[in-house]
Order: structure tokens, then sequence, then C-alpha cells
């Protein structure tokens, strides 16, 4: 027996103002260097970003993430990787950014593109360092990889401003990314 | 502020089945997320998504996976449906982001958390490809063998973004 269940005939309104969208953005034709969120308001307890992106270089690239436009050597990152065949895992200090993700390039499987969930805790709390946790992939039908990623910003600074860009090359059209606030 | 997560369907299984099915799914949200907690009625197996009635080999999938002594990666290419990790007898816990579902532009990817507890099976996380760009309007859930039991829960949210 197949249990069929209509999409809406059981729909439940959450309350409003828990989780709510702050900003979108869309990389529109002729593609972009990053997509920045700035001016965050700090009337939430957590952040969430959703992302999905395509960069210009021809191979899949690193997405990166820094904040508050902070490009010193700051950052530190973890990461575990499955690429089909192996796990790997991998770990850097004193970065200029945190590996958020990784996306497939313009010579990549056309159309396709890769997802990143993205949370950042207390990103208000300026008695903390402010970490991130992620859970990202891509599949192109014959390549893809599959990542858990921390990240650390050594400063106790209130996150103002997010930037994620493409370690090489523009990020695609079609590009989005999706900023949330979550109340604590 | 209007409405940015919302409940969109849950069902509780009365009665062990195969599948399940969200359909009719409305395109006014920008992601989806599946939870869904529950077992299987013997052995164990994996489970995987189906969209929009899709039976063709147009899906494919890779997994970072943990069975308890090693960690390891797998994949699959032009497969039937997309491998979302693996469930037996004892509860599990999963949850599938589908993101960009509405929009006619890209190809339909999703990444998961598999959590299952019982032996020879895995905590995992997956990433699968739906080579098709039209927009998702329906979910198809199952087992490759054996059915979800009794009990078991599923929940479809839709995230809007702004």
């Amino acid at each position: 027996m197949i249990g069929n269940i209509l999409g809406g005939a059981m729909g439940k309104v959450a309350p409003t103002g828990d989780y709510e969208s702050i900003a979108t953005v869309t990389v529109g034709a002729g593609g972009a260097t990053d997509i920045t969120f700035s001016s965050i308001p700090s009337t939430y307890q957590h952040l969430q970003l959703r992302m999905i992106s395509r960069g210009a270089n021809s191979t899949n690239t690193p997405v990166l993430l820094q904040f508050n436009s902070d490009t010193t050597t700051v950052y530190a990152r973890h990461w575990l990787t499955g690429n089909g065949t192996s796990a790997s895992a991998s770990a850097q200090t004193g970065e200029t950014s945190i590996n958020s993700s990784r996306q497939p390039g313009s010579g990549d499987t056309s159309n396709t593109f890769g997802a990143v969930v993205i949370d950042i805790l207390d990103y208000k709390d300026t008695n903390k360092f402010t970490t991130i946790r992620s859970l990202s992939g891509y599949d192109t039908n014959g390549a893809g990889e599959i990542h858990l990623y921390s990240g650390l910003w050594r400063s106790t600074s209130a996150v103002t401003t997010i930037k994620l860009y493409a370690s090489t090359g523009n990020l695609l059209q079609y590009s989005q990314a999706a900023l949330y606030g979550i109340k604590g | 502020m209007p409405v940015t997560y919302e409940n969109l369907a849950t069902t509780t299984l009365g009665s062990a089945q195969s599948s399940v099915t969200f359909s009719s799914i409305s395109g006014s949200y920008t992601d989806l997320i599946l939870v869904w907690t529950g077992t299987l009625t013997t052995g164990t197996s994996v489970w995987g998504l189906q969209y929009n009635s899709d039976t063709g080999t147009n899906y494919s999938w890779t997994s970072l996976r943990g069975d308890g002594s090693a960690a390891s990666s797998a994949r699959d290419n032009g497969s039937t449906r997309i491998n979302c990790g693996w469930i037996g007898t004892t509860q599990t816990t999963e949850i599938v982001h589908i993101m960009n579902y509405s929009n006619t532009t890209t190809n339909k990817t999703n990444i998961s958390r598999n959590n299952a507890t019982v032996a020879s099976t895995y905590v995992a996380a997956n990433v699968g490809l739906w080579r098709n760009t039209s927009a998702i309007t329906s979910i198809t859930i199952k087992p490759d063998s054996s059915t979800f039991t009794s009990g078991s829960t599923f929940t479809l949210y839709g995230i809007k973004a702004a």
C-alpha cells in the first residue's frame, strides 16, 4: 500500500517570527564576484544561510566565507569529505577565510549546482568567537563531493556582514543565497 | 512578517507501507525540508527519493558514511533513485534539504543527514542530483526492500526566501 499525502492538505501555519527570511541574493546574467549580506540585524539569536551555487572556473572550487570584511589570518577550518571513492579530512589554521562548501564548475554537467546549509550560532554574542558548521555537496552524475565543514572566526565582534565567494573565478548566474534569522 | 518556515504536510503511518508520497506540492517556497523518523519492518535497506514519479535513470548520488569502524564514501550514477541512507529495525531520524525545488532553471540537488543506529547501517551525509530542471511537485520516499513500519512519521516543510 502506498501512503499518499497531498501537499497542503494537512498544512499547518507555523508561528510567525521565529524563523525569518532576512535577505536573498540571486546572481544575474554576467555572474558575480561574490554574494554579500551587510547590515545584518542583531535581533536574532542565530543565522542560517542556504545557498546553491556554480562557479565560472572550469573545474569545481571551494566557496569561501568571510565575516565583517575581515581579510586577515584569523580563520580556522576543518572538513570531512567524501568524493564517491574515499573519505578524507583536513584542517587549517591562520587562514583568511572559512571553507563553507564546494561547487561545480562551468565544465561540469550543465544546469547543476552545489548546495549548502550553513548554521552560524550566537552570531551577535560579543563574549564568543563565531563558529559555523555546514552540510554541503554537489553531484554531477559521474563526479561529486559531500562535505561536513566547521569554521572559526577568531573575533568576538557581532557579525554584521557575510561575504561568500569562490576561491577562483566568479559565481555563475542563478547561484542564489538566502539568509535567515532564528530567534532565541 | 510572512510565514517563512511552514509545515506543508505530516503523516504518521497507521500500517506498514512500501512507500510514502507527497504530491501536489506548492511551488510557493524556495526550499523543502523532509524530516522523517521511523523504522523498517525487517532487516536493513537503503532508502531513497524519486521526484515527480520519474522512475528513469535520471538520478545520481555521493555519500560520506561511517559504520562504527571506518569512514568511507560511495557513489552511483545513472540511478533510478537518490540514495539517502541506510535504515533498519531501530528508530532512525532523517533530514533532507531539497534546495531551490520550484525553479525551472537548475537540476535539483538535495543534501541530507542519515542517522541510522542499527548494526550493518551507517551514519551518513549524502548529496543527490535529479537531472531535470522541472519544478518538483511530488516526492516519493521508499526503501529498496521491506516496508516502513506503522508509526513512522513523515513531515514536509517549506522554506520561503525573501
